[in-house]
Protein backbone atom coordinates (compact mmCIF):
# COMPACT_ATOMS: atom_id res chain seq x y z
CA UNK A 1 0.00 0.00 0.00
CA UNK A 2 3.01 2.20 -0.81
CA UNK A 3 2.92 3.92 -3.87
CA UNK A 4 6.08 5.72 -5.66
CA UNK A 5 5.43 9.29 -4.05
CA UNK A 6 5.81 7.87 0.18
CA UNK A 7 8.64 5.59 -1.59
CA UNK A 8 10.55 8.02 -2.28
CA UNK A 9 9.85 10.27 0.37
CA UNK A 10 10.56 7.03 2.49
CA UNK A 11 13.88 7.04 0.78
CA UNK A 12 14.73 10.87 0.85
CA UNK A 13 14.40 10.98 4.82
CA UNK A 14 16.55 7.85 4.91
CA UNK A 15 19.11 9.88 3.06
CA UNK A 16 18.64 12.89 5.58
CA UNK A 17 18.98 10.56 8.45
CA UNK A 18 22.50 9.00 7.89
CA UNK A 19 24.72 11.79 7.74
CA UNK A 20 22.52 13.18 11.39
CA UNK A 21 23.11 9.84 12.74
CA UNK A 22 27.02 9.78 12.20
CA UNK A 23 27.81 13.28 12.82
CA UNK A 24 25.58 12.80 16.14
CA UNK A 25 28.19 9.83 16.74
CA UNK A 26 30.72 11.53 16.17
CA UNK A 27 29.93 14.51 18.14
CA UNK A 28 29.33 12.16 21.52
CA UNK A 29 32.64 10.28 21.02
CA UNK A 30 34.06 13.45 20.71
CA UNK A 31 32.34 14.92 23.95
CA UNK A 32 32.88 12.67 26.25
CA UNK A 33 36.73 13.02 25.97
CA UNK A 34 36.80 14.10 29.19
CA UNK A 35 33.50 12.85 30.69
CA UNK A 36 30.12 14.71 29.79
CA UNK A 37 27.47 15.80 32.49
CA UNK A 38 23.76 16.80 31.30
CA UNK A 39 24.87 20.71 32.73
CA UNK A 40 28.03 20.64 29.94
CA UNK A 41 25.56 19.08 27.28
CA UNK A 42 22.96 22.09 27.96
CA UNK A 43 25.53 24.37 27.70
CA UNK A 44 26.17 24.02 24.46
CA UNK A 45 23.25 23.05 22.94
CA UNK A 46 20.61 25.79 24.90
CA UNK A 47 20.16 28.69 22.34
CA UNK A 48 21.78 27.24 19.43
CA UNK A 49 20.31 27.21 16.22
CA UNK A 50 22.22 24.72 14.66
CA UNK A 51 21.70 22.12 17.07
CA UNK A 52 17.93 22.57 16.93
CA UNK A 53 18.53 22.78 13.50
CA UNK A 54 20.36 19.53 13.12
CA UNK A 55 18.04 17.43 15.63
CA UNK A 56 15.05 19.11 14.35
CA UNK A 57 15.66 18.21 10.74
CA UNK A 58 16.40 14.40 12.46
CA UNK A 59 13.12 14.39 14.35
CA UNK A 60 11.03 15.39 11.38
CA UNK A 61 12.38 12.57 9.16
CA UNK A 62 12.53 9.87 11.87
CA UNK A 63 8.46 10.87 11.79
CA UNK A 64 7.79 10.32 8.21
CA UNK A 65 10.24 7.78 7.93
CA UNK A 66 8.76 5.54 10.83
CA UNK A 67 4.96 6.65 9.98
CA UNK A 68 5.56 4.79 6.28
CA UNK A 69 7.25 2.33 7.15
CA UNK A 70 4.94 1.13 9.60
CA UNK A 71 1.70 1.53 7.53
CA UNK A 72 2.73 -0.52 5.40
CA UNK A 73 3.63 -3.18 8.11
CA UNK A 74 0.13 -2.58 9.17
CA UNK A 75 -1.76 -2.77 6.19
CA UNK A 76 -0.05 -6.35 5.03
CA UNK A 77 -0.37 -7.46 9.07
CA UNK A 78 -4.00 -6.48 9.85
CA UNK A 79 -5.18 -5.62 6.44
CA UNK A 80 -6.57 -1.90 7.28
CA UNK A 81 -8.94 0.20 4.46
CA UNK A 82 -6.79 2.62 3.00
CA UNK A 83 -8.93 5.13 4.81
CA UNK A 84 -7.68 3.82 8.36
CA UNK A 85 -4.13 3.71 6.73
CA UNK A 86 -4.35 7.62 6.19
CA UNK A 87 -5.41 8.06 9.61
CA UNK A 88 -2.63 6.06 11.04
CA UNK A 89 -0.07 7.36 8.95
CA UNK A 90 -0.85 10.76 9.98
CA UNK A 91 -1.74 10.03 13.75
CA UNK A 92 2.43 8.30 13.72
CA UNK A 93 3.87 11.15 11.96
CA UNK A 94 2.21 13.80 14.54
CA UNK A 95 2.97 11.67 17.32
CA UNK A 96 6.60 11.03 16.66
CA UNK A 97 7.05 14.06 14.66
CA UNK A 98 5.43 16.32 18.30
CA UNK A 99 7.75 14.12 21.07
CA UNK A 100 10.91 14.36 18.84
CA UNK A 101 10.44 18.11 18.44
CA UNK A 102 9.60 18.86 21.96
CA UNK A 103 12.19 17.14 23.20
CA UNK A 104 14.67 19.16 20.30
CA UNK A 105 12.87 22.56 21.53
CA UNK A 106 13.23 21.36 25.54
CA UNK A 107 17.14 21.26 25.28
CA UNK A 108 18.49 24.27 22.57
CA UNK A 109 15.48 26.68 23.75
CA UNK A 110 16.97 29.29 26.21
CA UNK B 1 5.80 -56.56 -5.35
CA UNK B 2 5.85 -53.12 -6.76
CA UNK B 3 7.27 -50.71 -4.63
CA UNK B 4 4.44 -47.40 -4.35
CA UNK B 5 4.47 -44.20 -3.19
CA UNK B 6 1.50 -42.62 -1.27
CA UNK B 7 0.33 -39.41 -2.44
CA UNK B 8 -1.78 -36.89 -0.67
CA UNK B 9 -3.57 -34.87 -3.55
CA UNK B 10 -5.58 -31.74 -2.31
CA UNK B 11 -9.52 -32.43 -2.88
CA UNK B 12 -12.12 -29.30 -2.81
CA UNK B 13 -12.19 -25.98 -3.25
CA UNK B 14 -10.82 -23.61 -0.07
CA UNK B 15 -12.61 -26.05 1.76
CA UNK B 16 -11.32 -29.51 1.22
CA UNK B 17 -9.18 -32.34 2.53
CA UNK B 18 -5.96 -34.45 1.62
CA UNK B 19 -6.82 -37.82 -0.05
CA UNK B 20 -3.85 -40.39 0.23
CA UNK B 21 -3.68 -42.66 -3.05
CA UNK B 22 -0.90 -45.74 -3.24
CA UNK B 23 0.94 -44.87 -6.68
CA UNK B 24 3.13 -47.16 -8.35
CA UNK B 25 6.93 -45.84 -8.17
CA UNK B 26 8.34 -46.09 -11.69
CA UNK B 27 12.60 -44.44 -12.56
CA UNK B 28 12.35 -40.80 -13.48
CA UNK B 29 8.59 -40.48 -12.58
CA UNK B 30 7.62 -36.50 -12.53
CA UNK B 31 5.18 -34.93 -10.03
CA UNK B 32 2.85 -34.90 -12.98
CA UNK B 33 3.06 -38.59 -13.88
CA UNK B 34 1.79 -39.25 -10.56
CA UNK B 35 -1.12 -37.24 -10.22
CA UNK B 36 -2.08 -38.17 -14.01
CA UNK B 37 -1.61 -41.66 -12.68
CA UNK B 38 -4.29 -41.06 -9.99
CA UNK B 39 -6.62 -39.42 -12.26
CA UNK B 40 -6.54 -42.51 -15.09
CA UNK B 41 -6.47 -45.05 -12.67
CA UNK B 42 -7.90 -44.30 -8.86
CA UNK B 43 -9.94 -41.71 -9.52
CA UNK B 44 -11.17 -40.28 -12.67
CA UNK B 45 -13.39 -37.29 -11.19
CA UNK B 46 -9.96 -35.19 -9.82
CA UNK B 47 -9.17 -32.18 -11.36
CA UNK B 48 -5.86 -30.58 -11.76
CA UNK B 49 -4.33 -28.36 -15.20
CA UNK B 50 -1.41 -29.42 -17.67
CA UNK B 51 -0.69 -29.07 -21.38
CA UNK B 52 2.62 -29.25 -22.59
CA UNK B 53 4.61 -31.96 -20.03
CA UNK B 54 7.78 -30.16 -21.46
CA UNK B 55 8.58 -27.15 -18.83
CA UNK B 56 7.34 -24.62 -21.46
CA UNK B 57 3.93 -23.92 -20.74
CA UNK B 58 3.61 -22.63 -17.64
CA UNK B 59 0.43 -24.56 -17.20
CA UNK B 60 1.02 -27.57 -13.99
CA UNK B 61 2.29 -25.65 -11.35
CA UNK B 62 1.40 -27.36 -8.00
CA UNK B 63 2.40 -26.67 -4.67
CA UNK B 64 4.88 -30.19 -4.17
CA UNK B 65 5.51 -30.45 -0.28
CA UNK B 66 4.25 -26.82 -0.07
CA UNK B 67 6.68 -25.67 -2.28
CA UNK B 68 5.57 -23.78 -5.42
CA UNK B 69 6.88 -26.49 -8.88
CA UNK B 70 6.30 -26.95 -12.08
CA UNK B 71 5.12 -30.61 -11.96
CA UNK B 72 6.25 -31.82 -15.47
CA UNK B 73 10.23 -31.16 -15.20
CA UNK B 74 10.17 -31.78 -11.04
CA UNK B 75 11.66 -35.78 -10.43
CA UNK B 76 9.59 -37.49 -8.15
CA UNK B 77 13.27 -38.42 -6.44
CA UNK B 78 13.72 -35.00 -5.65
CA UNK B 79 10.67 -34.46 -3.41
CA UNK B 80 9.64 -37.43 -1.89
CA UNK B 81 10.61 -37.73 1.69
CA UNK B 82 10.18 -41.93 2.92
CA UNK B 83 7.91 -42.26 -0.07
CA UNK B 84 5.25 -39.64 0.67
CA UNK B 85 4.61 -36.77 -1.24
CA UNK B 86 2.02 -33.96 -0.89
CA UNK B 87 0.31 -32.10 -3.74
CA UNK B 88 -2.12 -28.89 -3.83
CA UNK B 89 -3.20 -25.85 -5.67
CA UNK B 90 -0.79 -23.03 -6.46
CA UNK B 91 -0.46 -20.41 -3.19
CA UNK B 92 -2.07 -16.89 -3.19
CA UNK B 93 -4.94 -17.83 -5.92
CA UNK B 94 -8.69 -19.36 -5.53
CA UNK B 95 -8.80 -22.64 -5.78
CA UNK B 96 -11.32 -23.99 -8.87
CA UNK B 97 -11.58 -27.71 -7.81
CA UNK B 98 -8.56 -30.28 -6.44
CA UNK B 99 -5.56 -29.16 -8.25
CA UNK B 100 -6.96 -26.36 -10.59
CA UNK B 101 -6.68 -22.78 -9.88
CA UNK B 102 -8.25 -19.67 -10.90
CA UNK B 103 -5.58 -17.98 -13.05
CA UNK B 104 -7.56 -15.04 -13.72
CA UNK B 105 -6.64 -12.30 -10.49
CA UNK B 106 -3.03 -13.24 -11.90
CA UNK B 107 -3.86 -12.21 -15.39
CA UNK B 108 -5.85 -9.50 -14.61
CA UNK B 109 -2.47 -8.18 -12.71
CA UNK B 110 -0.68 -8.18 -15.72
CA UNK B 111 -3.37 -6.26 -17.73
CA UNK B 112 -3.42 -3.64 -14.80
CA UNK B 113 0.97 -3.63 -15.30
CA UNK B 114 0.24 -2.16 -18.48
CA UNK B 115 1.68 -5.84 -19.85
CA UNK B 116 1.06 -5.64 -23.66
CA UNK B 117 3.38 -4.20 -26.14
CA UNK B 118 2.16 -1.08 -27.65
CA UNK B 119 3.94 -0.05 -30.70
CA UNK B 120 6.00 3.50 -31.04
CA UNK B 121 5.11 3.27 -34.69
CA UNK B 122 2.42 2.20 -37.19
CA UNK B 123 2.18 -0.31 -39.61
CA UNK B 124 2.70 2.05 -42.59
CA UNK B 125 6.03 3.30 -40.95
CA UNK B 126 9.62 2.24 -42.86
CA UNK B 127 10.70 -0.64 -41.39
CA UNK B 128 13.32 0.41 -38.82
CA UNK B 129 15.72 -2.82 -37.18
CA UNK B 130 17.38 -0.65 -34.78
CA UNK B 131 16.91 -3.07 -31.85
CA UNK B 132 20.40 -3.19 -30.68
CA UNK B 133 21.04 -6.93 -29.27
CA UNK B 134 23.77 -6.15 -26.87
CA UNK B 135 22.85 -2.72 -25.71
CA UNK B 136 22.13 -2.93 -21.84
CA UNK B 137 18.11 -2.44 -22.29
CA UNK B 138 17.80 -4.89 -24.72
CA UNK B 139 20.05 -7.46 -22.59
CA UNK B 140 17.55 -6.90 -19.87
CA UNK B 141 14.22 -7.35 -21.77
CA UNK B 142 15.44 -10.63 -23.16
CA UNK B 143 16.41 -11.74 -19.57
CA UNK B 144 12.65 -10.89 -18.37
CA UNK B 145 11.30 -12.10 -21.22
CA UNK B 146 11.88 -15.95 -20.83
CA UNK B 147 8.73 -15.75 -18.32
CA UNK B 148 5.99 -19.05 -18.72
CA UNK B 149 3.37 -17.35 -16.60
CA UNK B 150 3.60 -19.98 -14.72
CA UNK B 151 2.25 -18.16 -11.48
CA UNK B 152 5.05 -20.26 -9.17
CA UNK B 153 6.76 -16.69 -8.39
CA UNK B 154 3.10 -15.19 -7.66
CA UNK B 155 2.64 -18.51 -5.22
CA UNK B 156 5.81 -17.95 -3.45
CA UNK B 157 5.26 -13.93 -2.74
CA UNK B 158 4.66 -13.48 0.90
CA UNK B 159 3.53 -9.42 0.16
CA UNK B 160 1.36 -11.12 -2.48
CA UNK B 161 -0.17 -13.12 0.40
CA UNK B 162 -0.40 -9.95 2.47
CA UNK B 163 -1.75 -7.27 0.11
CA UNK B 164 -4.10 -8.56 -2.32
CA UNK B 165 -3.43 -4.96 -4.38
CA UNK B 166 0.13 -6.42 -5.58
CA UNK B 167 0.71 -6.52 -8.95
CA UNK B 168 2.89 -9.71 -7.91
CA UNK B 169 6.33 -10.39 -9.41
CA UNK B 170 5.33 -12.14 -13.15
CA UNK B 171 3.19 -8.78 -14.13
CA UNK B 172 6.57 -6.59 -13.05
CA UNK B 173 8.89 -8.30 -14.32
CA UNK B 174 6.63 -8.43 -18.03
CA UNK B 175 6.58 -4.36 -17.56
CA UNK B 176 9.90 -4.35 -16.93
CA UNK B 177 10.74 -6.20 -20.50
CA UNK B 178 8.89 -3.60 -22.08
CA UNK B 179 10.02 -0.72 -20.16
CA UNK B 180 13.66 -2.07 -21.68
CA UNK B 181 12.40 -2.62 -25.68
CA UNK B 182 13.09 0.55 -27.50
CA UNK B 183 10.18 0.00 -30.24
CA UNK B 184 7.43 0.61 -27.28
CA UNK B 185 5.61 3.75 -26.78
CA UNK B 186 3.84 3.38 -23.33
CA UNK B 187 6.63 4.08 -21.01
CA UNK B 188 5.58 6.72 -18.53
CA UNK B 189 2.22 5.45 -18.68
CA UNK B 190 3.95 1.78 -17.99
CA UNK B 191 5.59 3.41 -14.84
CA UNK B 192 3.01 4.78 -13.57
CA UNK B 193 0.79 1.67 -13.53
CA UNK B 194 3.24 0.15 -11.50
CA UNK B 195 3.77 3.28 -8.68
CA UNK B 196 0.03 2.79 -7.33
CA UNK B 197 -1.20 1.39 -4.09
CA UNK B 198 -0.35 -2.21 -5.32
CA UNK B 199 3.35 -1.40 -7.41
CA UNK B 200 6.46 -2.38 -7.35
CA UNK B 201 7.50 0.01 -4.46
CA UNK B 202 6.18 -2.83 -2.24
CA UNK B 203 8.31 -5.53 -3.31
CA UNK B 204 10.42 -6.70 0.40
CA UNK B 205 13.11 -7.97 -1.84
CA UNK B 206 12.29 -11.16 -0.25
CA UNK B 207 13.33 -13.23 -3.32
CA UNK B 208 10.97 -16.02 -2.84
CA UNK B 209 10.34 -15.19 -6.39
CA UNK B 210 13.91 -15.87 -7.10
CA UNK B 211 14.34 -19.40 -5.43
CA UNK B 212 11.42 -20.58 -6.64
CA UNK B 213 11.30 -19.73 -10.55
CA UNK B 214 11.69 -22.81 -12.62
CA UNK B 215 13.69 -21.26 -15.30
CA UNK B 216 15.69 -19.15 -12.99
CA UNK B 217 14.40 -15.34 -13.93
CA UNK B 218 15.27 -12.79 -11.42
CA UNK B 219 12.19 -10.82 -10.87
CA UNK B 220 13.44 -9.35 -7.85
CA UNK B 221 16.32 -7.35 -9.56
CA UNK B 222 13.43 -6.30 -12.69
CA UNK B 223 11.54 -5.03 -10.03
CA UNK B 224 14.43 -3.31 -8.44
CA UNK B 225 14.81 -2.32 -12.17
CA UNK B 226 11.27 -0.47 -11.86
CA UNK B 227 11.85 1.02 -9.10
CA UNK B 228 14.74 3.21 -10.10
CA UNK B 229 12.60 4.00 -12.91
CA UNK B 230 9.86 4.90 -11.67
CA UNK B 231 12.21 7.28 -9.10
CA UNK B 232 14.00 8.73 -11.84
CA UNK B 233 10.48 9.45 -13.72
CA UNK B 234 9.23 10.83 -10.31
CA UNK B 235 11.70 13.28 -9.83
CA UNK B 236 11.91 14.33 -13.23
CA UNK B 237 7.98 15.42 -13.06
CA UNK B 238 6.75 12.67 -15.15
CA UNK B 239 4.60 10.24 -13.22
CA UNK B 240 3.30 12.40 -10.56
Amino acid sequence: MIGVRLYLLQRITALIMVPLVLGHIAVMIYAVQNGLSAVEILGRTKGSILWALFYGSFAVAVALHSAIGLRAIAYETFGLTRGTLGVLTVAIFTALGTMGLTAVYAVTAI
Amino acid sequence: MTETLAVSVWRGAAEGVFETHEVPAQESQTVLDLVAWIQQNADPTLAYRYACRVGMCGSCAMMVNGVPRWTCRTHISKVATSGKVEVAPLRNLPIIKDLAVDMDPFFDKWTKAEGMFAPSTSRDAPIDTGVDPASSARIAADEAIECINCAICYAACDVVSANPEYLGPAALNRTWSLVNDVRDGRLDERLTAVSGPGGCHNCHSQQGCVTHCPNELNPTASIAGLKRATTMAALKGRIL
